[in-house]
């Protein structure tokens, strides 16, 4: 949104732009102070109610503990062990989810007569809760990280096949019938036009297959029990850590997060023309 | 007597068919274009035109009779022949350079010579400053300045062009056909401009082509032949005989309202 057009270098700024822009700018300001002073409300409540017994904190936590949690957690090295597997989980399961997606897609593209067929199927997979094969993978794939990252390609690939899809179906006919009296072939219609005209829907799958990726992981790793920020989410239920539940929640947030800004970012970078 | 035509349209009958059922869009179509000739086709809604210029174009084939450029079975798109599409199709991605030259890098035909050539038409029409920018960028009649020289880069003899101002709005339109029609008689190509505008047709056409109702048929072919001090579209528009062949072709088309 913010990469639209340059703006056109004004000569003389009026004063009532100069009182607009003024305005708009503080008022940006606000957004964001309330929002920081909404953050550390929540957290100094938090605490508070905590240390005044108005909640318990063995069953929700308190910041002060998440912090300490997070320190320990830090020294013992184990912080960064699972984080790394789930976020390694994740960028694979994302990068791969994407890539196939629109692979398959261009397959579809391709070949009407494929799409056609597999219509009714994809119809099916893309209404089936792919949580629900998460055992089977485990048992085809065995009790491990693939069978999480299997879990979060399953989980963003279908969505991703029937979006890019319907992005690439809906290229402009008369740019494809241009290439065409320039006599282009199939291949070179994909590339010079289905391709970069759909890289705005590719990336609106990117950035749905970012959430879905954790989500997936997050469940594999429910699951499979081994190793994770989803491992210790679980391990901490069972044992009523409550501490290193809400401290694996927050990382959680905060990473997820980071990624989503990064396609944020990618997308900027792509989308230069518009 | 004249020599060869170069376009020669031969007996073209054209069935769509669909599960609905079969839809007649043209019917014995036959006409001769030559060289340097620019020829309007004009007709109601829906009786053929893009049907007809897309045959010549080599997009799709006739259910019966044959096209032929320069005596040769048209089957498939040839590098004769250059289609302006209405709206100017650009691509928002690629900057003016990269659209003009978009023909030449299909037909892997960039080189020097090439290169030079498309260089040297946006120079000829005011575009060259603007090749690093966007089409989003640039005003529509400067866009359809640019479609017009991405179609001329693969230097086509024929050019066709389908409804190609009918997006602009109308002094913008009046502009651009001027300068597309001084452009193409300086680079000396043959041009089929399918359009709704008479007054656009009669003014830029050495021949209008009127079809009928679907299924298209050559109800009736003019010769304009108009008395005007400035040759150009907009200058013609004051010919005495103008309003002579707007009333005619009006009265062909038969409109009811
Ligand atoms: N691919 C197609 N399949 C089936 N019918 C078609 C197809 N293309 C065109 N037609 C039909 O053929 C007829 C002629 O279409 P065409 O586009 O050539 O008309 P046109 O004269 O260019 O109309 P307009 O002035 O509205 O652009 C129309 O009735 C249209 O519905
Ligand atoms: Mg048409």
């Amino acid at each position: 949104m913010s990469m639209s057009k340059k703006i056109i270098p004004v000569q003389v700024i009026s004063p009532e732009h100069e009182a607009y822009l003024r305005e708009r700018k503080i008022y940006r300001r606000k957004i964001l102070g309330t929002q920081i002073l909404l953050l550390i409300g929540i957290i100094i409540i938090w605490e508070i109610a905590g240390r005044l017994g108005w909640i318990d904190p063995f069953i929700t936590s308190q910041p002060s503990r998440i912090w300490k949690t997070l320190i320990n957690l830090h020294r013992e090295g184990v912080l960064y062990y699972h984080t790394g597997i789930t976020l390694l989980e994740t960028m694979i399961g994302f990068i791969s989810g994407t890539l196939m997606g629109t692979i398959f897609a261009i397959i579809l593209w391709w070949s009407d007569f494929t799409a056609e067929v597999l219509d009714p199927y994809m119809v099916v997979l893309n209404a089936l809760p792919k949580i629900a094969l998460g055992p089977i993978l485990i048992v085809w794939i065995g009790n491990g990280p693939p069978a999480i990252i299997a879990m979060a390609l399953f989980i963003s690939l279908i969505v991703t096949i029937l979006g890019v899809y319907s992005g690439f179906t809906q290229v402009d006919g008369d740019k494809i019938k241009l290439l065409k009296t320039f006599g282009a072939t199939k291949l070179q219609i994909l590339q010079k036009v289905i391709l970069p005209a759909s890289v705005p829907t590719i990336i609106s799958a990117l950035k749905i297959n970012v959430g879905l990726s954790w989500v997936g992981v997050i469940v594999g790793e429910f699951l499979v029990s081994k190793a994770g920020l989803g491992y210790l989410i679980v391990y901490g239920g069972q044992v009523f850590k409550l501490d290193l539940v809400m401290t694996s929640v927050i990382i959680l947030a905060a990473a997820a997060a980071i990624m989503y800004k990064a396609v944020v970012y990618l997308e900027k970078l792509f989308l230069k023309w518009r | 007597m004249r020599a060869k035509p170069l376009v020669s349209i031969r007996n073209i009958s054209m069935k769509y068919q669909s599960p609905e059922g079969e839809i007649e869009a043209l019917k014995n179509v036959s006409l001769d274009i030559y060289e340097g000739e620019f020829i309007s086709i004009v007709g109601p809604s829906g009786c053929g035109k893009s049907t007809l210029l897309n045959i010549i174009a080599g997009l799709i084939e006739p259910s019966e009779g044959e096209v032929l450029i320069n005596d040769k079975i048209v089957c498939r798109p040839t590098d004769m022949v250059g289609y302006m599409p209405q709206r100017d199709q650009l691509f928002e991605w690629r900057n003016i350079w990269k659209n003009v030259i978009l023909g030449l890098e299909i037909q892997k035909n960039l080189n020097e010579q090439t290169v030079n050539f498309t260089r040297k038409l946006l120079r000829d029409y005011g575009l060259f400053e603007f090749r690093h920018k966007y089409p989003s960028q640039l005003s529509g009649g400067m866009r359809q300045r640019v479609a017009l020289i991405r179609t001329l880069a693969i230097n086509p003899d024929i050019l066709l062009l389908d409804e190609a101002f009918s997006a602009l709005d109308y002094q913008t339109r009046l502009i651009v056909t001027d300068e597309v029609k001084q452009i193409i008689n300086k680079e000396n190509k043959t041009a089929i401009l399918v359009t709704h505008d008479l007054a656009e047709a009669i003014s830029m056409a050495d021949k209008v082509v009127v079809l009928s109702k679907r299924p298209g048929t050559i109800k009736n072919t003019y010769t304009i032949q108009l008395t005007c001090d400035v040759k150009t579209p907009i200058g013609c528009r004051e010919a005495p005989e103008f309003r002579e062949y707007f009333n005619k072709i009006w009265r062909d088309l038969d409109v009811h309202v």
